[in-house]
């Protein structure tokens, strides 16, 4: 194998190793509260493969971190951290579902792409807040979006008052016409489980960011960006244009992602719906490598370990869940600093 | 009596924001944001409950958290200043870790994924007769209390009247330099955020000490609020202290406003708006660490 070979498999396993690591981590906690690690990771296993209903499952806890993740690993293409992702969807989904049960006597034609738009609108307005303070006062997005997040939390706790339904933290049903079909109506093995078409509106972002990114002026300047912005300033590309639009694209996708709950499977908003979805973004847009085909296949990967948690919550708690997900980030941000420097020292 | 009543509750709201901002000033002035404190000040709480619950000693409680809130932040040094990995993701990743673990911690331990049985708090501390203050008296015998006024008078000296203080700020302004005059640049970087991890140990302390017990997510995003203002107060212990009792007199006044018909959320937003404006610039220009959130890499330098 030629050097080069050998230097691109070793980085490309690097999430892989992490994923495994992480899991022989996990492996020791469930041993060590006295259960079988394999009985549990079959069961995890089965439960979210091996049925219909889990593959459902799986699918709908997967699909709002397609969103998170594509919009984290927007962000992080033009060299910027996004962590507002997750005020970002929940503000999406709120405004959504504003629009969906403010306009609800409209026909399915004209209501699902007005709330759908109205979701990305929001986000992308929150995203494009911190994209403006960096271009323009140098003002890090982290810090920033990390605010705006409880920001999100506090308006939309605010503007509740005056919308929810009387006694409940949640609005009123939007109408029939922004609902997201489910697909067990297309695929009836499916039955039961809330997987909508919410995934399939994840999957054409994601092919639409591919193409975005790596077949447009636009996707070539906001990696240029990312890449080293002085030289893109320097190569004629307005580094603060493209920070905003960047930031802006990013939320618009992350805003998007409240359609998943609102429109596909509760049809109303409720306060805390997003519960850590864009938080988990960022382990997401790691793992895949902020590639719109890693992020799929990394949503898809975490989307299973939520619902095998739950699953198999009758033997371990599902709080371990949450421990190895977060040891997944610590084991890829390390072990790709690892397998990179002996990469290095390949070549 | 009104206002010094107003006055306690804002002094303690303010001690945790406090131990930990000033905790987060030590670590970024060595050159690693810590995004951590989070992570680190929930740990802190459940090692004090658990500490305390073992024992039925308080003290033996804030061992507990000191120990946990260091083990913590050495997790994020061995990470950001060993392996040289992002340091926002790793403190993102040991505040979901935190929040995980904790949880899943109590379990095991209470049989409950939300609460802690009940421990018992620190006692008070007398000393030149404060307590006899009104008002302000319970809130002055708090041990965390004295211990966080004089860590933050003796971090102000230690970060920029000592040799330590000025080799930690070194290493975070030009770690090259650092290096080649023979510091060690990790050695001094691990140094800062393993402070930062002890005092945001203690700011979990103090939260479980104060409610008795131990609840899922209790530190409620007060580590993030608390980095905010460390930036607030421009990576100085003393302005870190004072944007730390800005905001706590903002939440007592969201408090004191509830029931009023006044919108508390609005208030709530208050602390959140001065710091998006201070990045702006709006309030002074607040200069960071030069190199603060860039791995040191010898063989790159």
């Amino acid at each position: 194998m030629s050097r080069r070979l050998q230097q691109t498999l070793l980085v490309a396993a690097a999430p892989l190793i992490a994923v495994a690591l992480a899991l022989v981590a996990g492996a020791v906690f469930i041993a060590a509260i006295g259960e079988d690690p394999f009985g549990v990771y079959g069961l995890m296993l089965s439960q979210t493969f091996g049925t219909g209903y889990g593959i459902g499952q799986t699918l709908f806890k997967a699909t709002p971190l397609i969103f998170t993740g594509l919009a984290v690993a927007l962000g992080f293409r033009a060299g910027l951290f996004n962590i507002g992702v997750e005020g970002q969807l929940y503000l999406g989904g709120f405004v959504a579902a504003l629009v969906g049960f403010g306009w609800a006597e409209l026909p399915p034609i004209h209501l699902l792409p007005l709330t759908l738009l109205a979701g990305a609108a929001a986000g992308a307005l929150w995203g494009a807040i911190p994209g403006v303070l960096k271009a323009r006062f140098g003002a890090h997005e982290v810090i920033n979006t990390i605010l705006l997040n409880f920001i999100a939390f506090a308006l939309v706790s605010y503007l509740g008052y005056s919308v929810f339904e009387p006694a409940t933290v949640r609005t009123s049903e939007i109408g029939p016409g922004a609902h997201l079909a489910r697909l067990d109506i297309f695929w009836p093995s499916l039955r039961g489980s809330p997987a909508n078409l919410a995934l399939g509106l994840g999957l054409a972002a994601a092919a639409v960011i591919g193409v975005v990114l790596f077949r447009t002026r636009l996707g070539y300047e906001l990696r240029a960006v990312g890449l080293n912005a002085p030289a893109a300033e320097y190569g004629g590309v307005s580094v603060g244009r493209v920070q905003v639009t960047a930031m802006a694209l990013s939320g618009a996708v992350a805003g998007l992602g409240g359609c998943n709950y609102v429109q596909g499977y509760k049809h109303f908003f409720e306060l805390g719906f997003s519960a850590g979805s864009g938080f988990l973004g960022i382990a997401v847009a790691l793992l895949g490598r902020n590639h719109p085909v890693g992020v799929v296949i990394a949503a898809l990967f975490f989307g299973a370990l939520s619902y095998g948690g739950l699953a198999a919550n009758q033997r371990v708690p599902k709080e371990l869940v949450e421990v190895l997900q977060a040891i997944v980030i610590l084991l890829t941000i390390g072990v790709q600093q690892v397998v990179e420097r002996a990469a290095r020292r390949l070549g | 009596m009104e206002v010094l009543l107003f006055a306690a509750a804002a002094l303690r709201i303010s001690v945790p924001y406090t131990l930990a901002a000033l905790g987060a000033s030590f670590s970024e002035r060595g050159g690693v944001i810590n995004i951590a404190l989070e992570g680190i000040m929930l740990n802190g709480a459940l090692a004090y409950v658990l500490g305390a619950y073992w024992t039925g000693n308080p003290w033996a409680g804030v061992a507990a958290a000191l120990a946990a809130g260091v083990a913590t932040a050495a997790l994020h040094a061995a990470i950001t200043v060993w392996l040289r990995a992002d340091q926002i993701t790793s403190g993102l990743g040991i505040n979901l870790l935190a929040a995980g673990l904790t949880k899943f911690v109590l379990t095991q331990v209470f049989h409950s994924s939300s609460n802690s049985s009940r421990v018992i708090g620190l006692p008070d501390w007398n000393l030149f007769h404060l307590g006899d203050l009104p008002a302000l008296g319970p809130v002055l015998t708090a041990p965390l209390v004295m211990v966080a006024v004089v860590a933050v008078l003796a971090g102000q000296g230690f970060l920029f009247r000592t040799v330590f203080g000025l080799r930690l700020r070194s290493v975070g302004e030009h770690p090259e330099a650092a290096a080649t005059l023979g510091l060690s640049v990790a050695g001094y970087r691990t140094a800062g955020v393993l402070i930062s991890g002890a005092l945001a140990g203690l700011a979990g302390a103090w939260l479980a000490s104060e409610q008795h017990s131990f609840t899922d997510g209790m530190t409620g995003g007060r580590g993030y609020i608390a980095l905010a203002a460390m930036i607030v107060g421009k990576w100085t212990p003393f302005g870190a202290a004072a944007a730390c009792l800005l905001f706590g007199i903002a939440e007592a006044l969201q408090i004191t406003l509830q029931g009023t018909g006044f919108p508390s959320e609005l208030l709530q937003m208050l602390p959140y708006l001065v710091t998006m404006f201070a990045l702006a610039g709006f309030i002074g220009r607040a200069t960071p660490p030069r190199r603060l959130g860039v791995p040191y890499d010898p063989e790159r330098a």
